[in-house]
């Protein structure tokens, strides 16, 4: 449907998207996700046609964007960053002149902008002025402006900022309904957003596209551990020694501290091992306090990939997930957490990163704030 | 285009600029058809019109401002960029919503022949002829406006340098009798300009070769030309800045003469304008 072809943006000395190539496909919702200026509104801008690129072709369904941006345009719904309002117009009057702008005409007008006034639940506020609407209605009107002449891809730049949970949940309800017919490509820099949504996701870094795979790829790779976390009281020494000697152990190390030490291991992929290292521990009458698979969340994935040394090599590859997961190794969650560790109210917990004990970083309600 | 015609058009009418626009020109014609026909008894349509046109020094501003520095600000431009029409096609609806209201009380004023008729003889071809000069005239400077207005995101910067171009441009007939008129004074005049459309150029693109491309592509004829033909100069400076004199080509169109290249003149100076909008449009997107 879409094909980015090496896009590149330069503004002066900065380049803001690096050669980013992808493809979207019929009827699905793909998720763009990046930290601030990570280049995804520049993206977007380009993909619509807002924007000219430094380089790089985009075409929408065979339509070059720049050739032949009228056919490509008329593919293509676009909600930008700031709906582009009028805010001294009504809903109605807004959409009806959109709708006309995209060429439609007579019957098809009011017959579209009635339709989408119902789906985007606008009904009550069409014919107040814009600039008297909450800013969860002026998002609606927006998307109602970008679901105008059917197009087969809408494209919509962080649609849930500055929203309350429960305007987000329902803005999310109604992507999901689009997605049922349409292609939905949705930007967003809050994981759980993307992920709650998205079928696909893109993850972008510094104008560099890090991942591109589907939800369950990603879950996948992020499930696969091989780390275990024990705790355990007794002696480090003893206690790695035991550990060292076991079957299927690769590594083993950690830290002592009030008498019960931390370690950590890997193990070989294959088999569980959990049996023989508590027997080993028991034998050794050092007894075992907790026992964690370390996992990795899609978060840690999204961390990771978006530190600063992820960058493509000469040839322009960019390196596999698994491959800066593992080069990251253990310090991936504290790493994370300096790095954002600022501004955000992370909890002590979030350390161990099991599934009871996660909280998410990127929540909502702080993007909330900051949106303020 | 017929959509952002519209729209632009009711938004002017539902918007107090309208209004102000429509009632401004209304009651200066008004005060001068009373001033000038009721109590001085001329029969002259056409000296009325020729006062109104200071007028265009604050309304043409007025009417401009808001077109594209508006859309800027509020980011609504992104919303005309993603529409599958032509940027062309977008100017011209909000040029010709321009034209519309500034249509309206040309068309009143298009009224006061008739009422002065009634009262004695007026002179009808000299009073449509000047009418329609003083329409094609306000064309040129809305069109300027306009332009000015997608330099800047906002209105009241847009409007204060297009009513400095527009007051230059008032102005510039009795300027151009000032200049001095020695070849070598000319040429410096030149020069500088030159130079100047360098620096613009560079303002404008932030490239030294193209800048200087730009200037060098001046100073080279101007020189051939001054080192050939050294008399010619005299007083060109003065006689190339009076043919900026926008205003003064609707004097030409007064006096029931249809002066063709008056009307030919303003024309092509808001096309010209025209296209310089659509393409500082097309450059935003570029940059």
């Amino acid at each position: 449907m879409i094909e980015v072809k090496n896009l590149v943006k330069q503004y002066g000395a900065h380049r803001a998207v690096n050669s980013i190539s992808f493809t979207v496909e019929k009827g699905k919702i793909y998720g763009l996700l990046g930290p601030n200026g990570a280049g995804k509104s520049t993206t977007m801008n380009i993909i619509t046609g807002c924007l000219a690129a430094t380089s790089g072709s985009v075409t929408v369904d065979g339509h070059d964007i720049f050739e032949e941006p009228i056919e490509a345009k008329r593919l293509i719904g676009y909600l930008p960053e700031m709906p582009p309002l009028y805010t001294d117009m009504t809903p109605t009057e807004y959409l009806t002149f959109v709708a006309e702008a995209k060429g439609l005409r007579g019957f098809d007008v009011t017959g579209q902008v009635n339709e989408v006034i119902e789906v985007t639940g606008l009904e009550e506020y069409k014919n107040k002025l814009i600039k008297n609407l909450s800013k969860g209605y002026r998002q609606r009107v927006g998307i109602a402006q970008a679901m105008l002449g059917n197009p087969e891809v809408i494209i919509l730049d962080e649609p849930t900022v500055g929203l309350d949970p429960k305007q987000i949940l329902e803005i999310r309800d109604l992507i999901r309904r689009l997605g049922e017919t349409k292609t939905v490509i949705l930007s967003s820099h809050i994981l759980a957003e993307i992920s709650a949504v998205c079928e696909h996701i893109m993850i972008i870094s510094r104008g560099n596209l890090v991942a591109n795979d589907t939800l369950e790829n990603l879950e996948a790779i992020a499930n696969k551990s091989n780390k275990l976390r024990l705790s355990v009281r007794g002696g480090l020494e003893a206690i790695l020694e035991k550990l060292r000697a076991l079957d299927g152990v690769i590594s083993a190390d950690g830290e002592e501290k009030d008498g019960i030490s931390t370690v950590r291991l890997e193990l070989e992929k294959e088999g569980d091992h959990r049996d023989g290292i508590f027997f080993a521990m028991s034998e050794n009458k050092t007894p075992i306090l907790s026992m964690d698979y370390e996992e990795t969340t899609l978060e840690d994935i999204f961390l990771a990939m978006t530190e600063d040394d992820v960058y493509p090599d000469e040839e322009g590859n960019l390196p596999s997930i698994e491959e800066i997961l593992s080069r990251r190794g253990k310090s991936v969650e504290e790493d994370a957490t300096e790095e954002i560790g600022e501004n955000t109210p992370l909890s002590e917990d979030n350390e161990t990163g099991s599934d009871e004990e996660y909280t998410p970083l990127f929540t909502t309600d702080r993007e909330e704030d900051d949106a303020e | 285009m017929i959509s952002v015609f519209r729209k632009e058009f009711r938004s002017y009418m539902n918007n107090v600029t309208g209004a102000v626009f429509i009632a401004f020109l209304l009651f200066f014609a008004g005060i001068y058809v009373t001033a000038v026909n009721l109590r001085g008894g001329y029969t002259s349509f056409e000296y009325v019109l020729s006062n109104c046109t200071i007028v265009f020094l604050l309304l043409a501003p007025l009417l401009g401002m808001r077109s594209f520095a508006e859309e800027k600000r509020s980011k609504t431009d992104q919303l005309l960029y993603s529409l599958p029409m032509s940027v062309t096609k977008i100017v011209l609806g909000k040029y010709f919503a321009m034209l519309a209201v500034f249509a309206i009380p040309v068309f009143i004023t298009g009224l006061y022949p008739l009422i002065l008729s009634l009262f004695g003889e007026v002179f009808f071809k000299g009073a449509y002829i000047a009418l329609l000069g003083f329409f094609v005239l306000g064309a040129a400077l809305i069109a300027i406006c306009m332009f000015m207005s997608t330099l800047t995101e906002s209105q009241v910067i847009s409007a204060v340098i297009s009513f400095g171009a527009l007051l230059v441009m008032y102005m510039m007939n009795g300027l151009s009798t000032t200049v001095p008129t020695s070849p070598i004074a000319s040429y410096i005049c030149f020069f500088v300009l030159s130079i100047a459309l360098g620096v613009v150029f560079w303002l404008l693109t932030r490239d030294y070769i193209i800048s200087a491309i730009a200037a060098i592509v001046c100073l080279i004829p101007l020189n051939i030309f001054y080192f050939t033909n050294n008399a010619a100069f005299g007083g060109l400076f003065g006689k190339v800045i009076s043919y900026l004199a926008v205003f003064d080509r609707f004097t030409d169109m007064t006096g029931g003469i249809f002066d063709v290249t008056a009307l030919v003149y303003l024309l092509s100076f808001a096309v010209f304008f025209v296209y310089l909008t659509v393409q500082a449009v097309e450059k935003r997107r570029w940059s």
